[in-house]
């Protein structure tokens, strides 16, 4: 039996090509995609190999965003509704949520026109006694100018989880200004007179920084701040840390043994738990301490969008709802400047600057999702969609690298929000098993003991179905979920009907009795009914493809092949299209 | 009773106990002959309640006069008890000692324990050979009950009844066990019926060094292959190892002697390997300050989920022979009590739905693992904690359960029973107030009249009461042959085990009980759209019959 199937990548997903020794069936073509799918093509010709091979080069790889396919995406909106798209998640409105501005926290219009920091959004909170000197000089202290500004504010403990880039200390310099801006952050909380600064890196990492002339805070220099380091290794190391999870992922016949140990030698849950540990820091010191936590990196950008957002995560039920996760993502990761296109390599540019940032955070995040199954709205296909469009360059979210960027881009008046979409769809994203009952303030407290974290299959291998279980318990409780909303509205329609069917009858039998009464169980009617229970929407078939799947998929042993001589796919070349025919 | 001299101090004051995931409570510690008690005398209640058979280990230490007694048990979990008076405590912690580690079985309290439940369903009787072979016998004629074993005399290990091709009388049988390890002939596992392929299973074939043959050994696997077909024979031993076996007169078959069959070689590991990667993996597992990388090293070393890939994939393999290939199998290691049962009884997991049921489970449990002569006892005798290494001691059968969650991870619907049904095996079969899991075969039951003096393990989870704790909510009828995947990255470590007295699984138990009640909400918005649309029905006709006359 032959049937085709046809498989669809895009090309802002392809993260390398690779062209293979020449074998007697063809050309074999190797394609690793950003969201870890690894795709074999074997080609009959090399020449039509090298000719594919060389096209995909180019198209993966764009010189400009405007070639970007958030440009020519058009999903048939027009311009209101696109607009309205991208004003579902309003940032102002989320600060109000959380309870600023207020007695103790302000609006800045400092950097409204990106004066002081290019990288910064527009809108900043700072604390209301912070005055525009305070702000222009910390900032001048401070890399890339980032300075010290709201991200979370915890209305119940009055305490704020702040961000900001490095100090340039170097060996000893100090700004006034900048102890007066952690001065006045302390001041805001009056339930606390210390703050935690929380430095992410590793404290080896920022002595290094101060010969550039950059660092850290001097505990004597700043009044009342606790200083912290908590080791989250740089960008460079999280990358090849992730090149050695999925080289070792990639291995064909992996054994237990070379799985674990690969697993421990790339480090990746090890990066892992220092992120998830970090941010229980932070919800430590709010929720124990009442503490105001300040926390940065180098730049500010990555590490720090990390631990804010996830810290806020755990605090704030609100955060781990499908809505308030967009806004957590607007929030800390796109408006404070992650430089998204440079970090997932949207363009053609340094590879140095590619790393897996936001894909360890929605790692946490699913970490967490797994210790507390009942506290996120969404479920795990939530996580993967977000995942696979930070690289699909489908939305304008994620494009360039800061809001300024942004908006030179024009990228709401050109492309589309992710978000209206997701939200679109939300019946798939939602976690049957989610309860809403729990409070705003809930605080998450999960178990950060090393054998909590484990490799997250569905992510690193989203594309080798044969390693999944063959039966989504979610997907079915998904279903069921969806069944029985359908069954109650059932029973009400029922229920109406059987009650006008009733009143109906009662006048009709009171208008009949008077003439011959008739028995309401007469033998006549019940043999005259004969009913069969009817099975009910079969919605669980549609999810439940059991399958027994392919013995040969699972590599049982070197006989196998003998078994079973499963063919290469190959491609063969149809109208300038390559059609993969299995 | 003899219980008492063990017993010098039998009841002590003023003892505080801790465990996992519970504060701290101060009671009276109380030791009978099976069991130790604490209540704490604020509400009378008994706060622990511990057979001494379940207690693996135990330390002692002392600050000043007061002791402290760590109480490591065979489930994996560890308590402590802090005992005021050095006396009192020494007395209890050799009492301890004692009563964990009987001599003799009949002293074990099955023997004492009196069931305050009514016995619906005497287990004993539950899973009769006569009618599991009832189950084979309709499908095909080829095969037939033998009772050359009545007496034991044939084979020690093996049931009283066996099923063997129907064309091999009792004297070509009584030839064979001679020519095999331990008297283990080969004999049905188990027949597909799809396709009337079947798995065997045996001994070591005592080929020795001069290669020994049997021709009625020859004749009767060959009997079991249909004309023009060849047949595997799964050896779970390396090479290297079942050629060594020779020297001490096992061995293997050898292609000229058995032209129609193809022989692989698993390696699976059998004793002190075994345990010794079950203590590495509890001590890893205990031990919270691990950082990620001791962790991951540490879980690595064990070699536990190396075991499990190993067993799962001869499993598979053997699935494969027999509903791909449509080939017939035999399986034999060395004794054929061991790694032989693991990958028969997986076997069947994965190709018959019936073994994915309750009752077919503990059918599977009594046919390929009790009457096929797996030593409970011996092997059982100690877990993770003990430093007594002996050879016979080791998780064969623990192993087998965790190869049935790793499939039931896989397939969560496709099993009637849930992960509890599982660990509740992993217990009994370690520690009970049941006979089911004592004795090494049947012919030490036999002997012990287990089924006379001890409750059967069956009798009580056969129980609708019982039934309802591990029966698997999601279950539906899967009739296709489930293949699991055996990557490294499908393999996970049994939390319910091995993390159990870990960590809190308070919110995995919470989602746990919503998923129940959403699925048990349907059932009951199910049946009632059925009740109204038949009462419209009803009501409808009614209008009918009345506006009609």
């Amino acid at each position: 039996m032959e049937h085709i199937r046809t498989t669809k990548i895009l090309h802002h997903h392809i993260g390398s090509v690779e062209k293979l020794a020449l074998t007697t069936s063809g050309c074999p073509l190797v394609i690793q995609c950003k969201n870890f799918r690894i795709v074999h093509f074997i080609v009959p010709r090399e020449r039509d190999c090298h000719d594919i091979y060389n096209s995909l080069l180019q198209l993966s790889k764009q010189a400009k965003y405007e070639d970007l396919y958030a440009f020519s995406y058009n999903p048939k909106q027009n311009d209101s509704e696109r607009l309205r798209g991208w004003q579902l998640i309003d940032l102002a409105e989320e600060y109000k949520r959380m309870g600023v501005p207020n007695s103790n926290w302000q609006l800045s219009d400092a950097n409204r026109e990106y004066k002081i920091c290019e990288t910064y959004p527009r809108e900043l909170y700072v604390p209301r006694i912070a005055s525009k000197p305070i702000i222009v000089g910390s900032s001048k202290f401070r890399s890339k100018g980032r300075f010290p500004v709201l991200s979370y504010y915890h209305q119940n403990k009055e305490a704020a989880i702040c961000r900001c880039s490095q100090p340039l200390s170097g060996f000893s310099a100090r700004c006034l200004e900048d102890e007066h801006l952690l001065q006045a952050i302390s001041k805001a909380n009056p339930a606390n007179r210390y703050m935690y600064v929380v430095d992410t890196r590793p404290k080896l990492n920022a002595i290094a920084n101060r010969a550039a002339g950059k660092g850290y805070e001097n505990e004597d220099n700043y009044s009342n701040i606790r200083f912290q380091f908590v080791g989250i290794e740089n960008i460079h190391v999280m990358r090849s840390s992730l090149q050695k999870l999925l080289e070792v992922n990639g291995t064909k016949g992996l054994s237990v043994n070379d799985f674990y140990s690969g697993l421990e030698s790339s480090g990746w849950l090890r990066h892992i738990k220092a992120v998830m540990d970090a941010a229980i820091f932070l919800a430590k010191a709010i929720m124990v301490e009442n503490a105001s936590v300040l926390v940065h990196c180098s730049d500010g950008w990555d590490r720090t969008s990390q631990v804010c957002s996830l810290g806020s995560l755990l605090l704030d039920s609100y955060y781990r709802t499908v809505k308030g996760f967009m806004v957590l993502i607007e929030k800390d990761w796109i408006s404070f400047g992650h430089k998204f296109s440079e970090r997932c390599g949207h363009l053609d540019g340094d590879p140095k600057e590619v790393s897996p940032v936001f894909t360890q955070f929605l790692e946490c995040v699913w970490h967490l999702t797994e210790q507390f199954p009942q506290d996120f709205e969404f479920n795990e296909a939530f996580l993967l969609q977000i995942h696979e469009h930070i690289h699909s360059c489908q939305f304008g979210n994620f494009l360039g690298n800061c809001q300024k960027e942004r908006e030179e881009l024009k990228l709401k008046e050109k492309t589309y929000s992710l978000w209206p979409f997701l939200l679109d769809d939300q019946k798939k994203y939602l976690n049957p098993l989610y309860s809403s009952s729990s409070q705003k303030f809930a605080v998450l407290e999960p178990n950060t003991a090393s054998f909590n974290f484990k490799f997250w299959r569905n992510m690193y291998h989203q594309f080798d179905r044969t390693l999944h279980p063959r039966e989504s318990v979610c997907n079915i409780i998904m279903n069921m979920n969806e069944q029985n909303k359908q069954l109650e509205k059932e029973i009400e329609d029922l229920e109406s009907k059987i009650n006008k069917c009733k009143n109906e009858q009662i006048d009709g039998v009171l208008t009949k009795e008077l003439l011959h009464p008739v028995h309401p169980e007469s033998p006549i009617i019940k043999t005259s009914l004969c009913f069969k229970e009817q099975t009910l929407l079969p919605v669980n078939d549609t999810l439940r493809t059991i399958e027994g799947s392919n013995p040969a998929d699972n590599r049982y042993s070197e006989y196998a092949e003998e078994f079973s001589k499963s063919e290469p796919a190959v491609v063969s070349l149809e109208y300038g299209v390559a059609r993969m025919t299995c | 009773m003899e219980f008492a001299e063990l017993i010098k101090t039998p009841r002590v004051d003023n003892v505080v106990l801790h465990r996992p995931f519970y504060p701290a409570v101060e009671g009276t510690l109380c030791l009978t002959g099976h069991h130790l008690i604490l209540s704490s005398r604020q509400d009378n209640t008994e706060e622990l309640w511990l057979l001494h058979s379940n207690i693996d280990a135990i330390d002692k230490r002392f600050v000043g006069p007061l002791g402290t007694i760590i109480i490591k048990c065979k489930d994996f979990r560890i308590i402590q008890l802090d005992i005021p008076g050095m006396e009192e405590c020494l007395n209890i912690a050799s009492s301890i000692e004692a009563l964990s580690t009987l001599d003799s079985i009949t002293l074990m309290y099955p023997f004492f324990y009196r069931p305050m439940f009514e016995v619906i369903e005497d287990g004993w009787h539950s899973f009769l050979p006569e009618q599991e072979f009832e189950l084979y016998s309709s499908a095909t004629s080829d095969w037939r009950l033998s009772y050359v074993n009545k007496e034991f005399a044939v084979c020690p290990s093996y049931p009283p009844i066996v099923i063997v091709p129907k064309s091999i009388d009792d004297e070509a049988l009584r030839k064979v066990a001679t020519f095999r390890h331990g008297g283990r002939f080969p004999v049905l596992s188990y027949y597909h019926k799809k396709n009337g392929m079947v798995i065997m299973r045996s001994g070591q074939p005592l080929t020795g060094t001069n290669g020994r043959r049997c021709k009625e050994d020859e004749k009767l696997i060959n009997a079991t292959l249909r004309a023009g077909k060849r047949g595997y024979i799964i050896d779970t031993r390396s090479l290297n190892v079942a050629q060594q076996a020779r020297a001490k007169g096992g061995g293997f078959e050898q292609e000229a002697h058995y032209p129609q069959w193809r022989r692989i070689h698993k390696s699976i590991e059998r004793y002190h390997i075994l345990q010794e990667s079950l203590v590495k993996l509890v001590e890893a597992c205990n031990d919270q300050t691990h950082n990620m990388d001791r962790w991951l090293s540490k879980l690595e070393s064990s070699n536990w989920l190396t075991h499990i890939k190993e067993i799962l994939t001869t499993a598979c393999l053997v699935a494969q022979c027999i509903d791909r290939e449509g080939a017939s199998i035999l399986i034999h290691g060395t004794e054929g009590t061991d790694s032989t049962l693991q990958v028969t009884s997986l076997a069947q997991i994965i190709l018959e739905p019936r073994s994915r049921t309750i009752r077919g489970f503990e059918a599977l449990i009594e046919r390929e693992w009790l009457q096929a002569g797996h030593p409970f006892q011996q092997r059982c005798a100690q877990s993770a904690y003990c430093s007594s290494k002996q050879k016979w001691e080791s998780p064969v059968f623990l192993l087998f359960l965790d190869c049935v969650w790793q499939i039931l991870r896989q397939f969560p619907c496709s099993f009637e029973f849930n992960e509890n049904f599982l660990i509740m095996l992993f217990e009994h079969a370690y520690a009970s107030q049941f006979g089911t899991f004592l004795g090494n075969n049947e012919s030490e039951r036999c002997k012990l009249k287990l089924q006379q003096k001890t409750m059967s393990l069956w009798s009580w989870v056969n129980r609708p009461s019982e039934l309802s704790k591990v029966t698997n909510p999601l279950f539906e009828a899967n009739s296709l042959v489930i293949w699991p995947s055996v990557a490294p990255q499908s393999l996970q470590l049994w939390e319910g085990i091995f993390l159990r007295w870990n960590r809190s699984s308070k919110y995995l138990d919470e989602a746990y009980e919503e998923m129940v009640n959403i699925i048990e909400y349907n059932k009951e918005l199910q049946a009632k759209v059925n009740l109204l649309r038949r009462q419209l029905a009803e009501l409808e006709t009614k209008d009918g019959v009345q506006e009609s006359p």
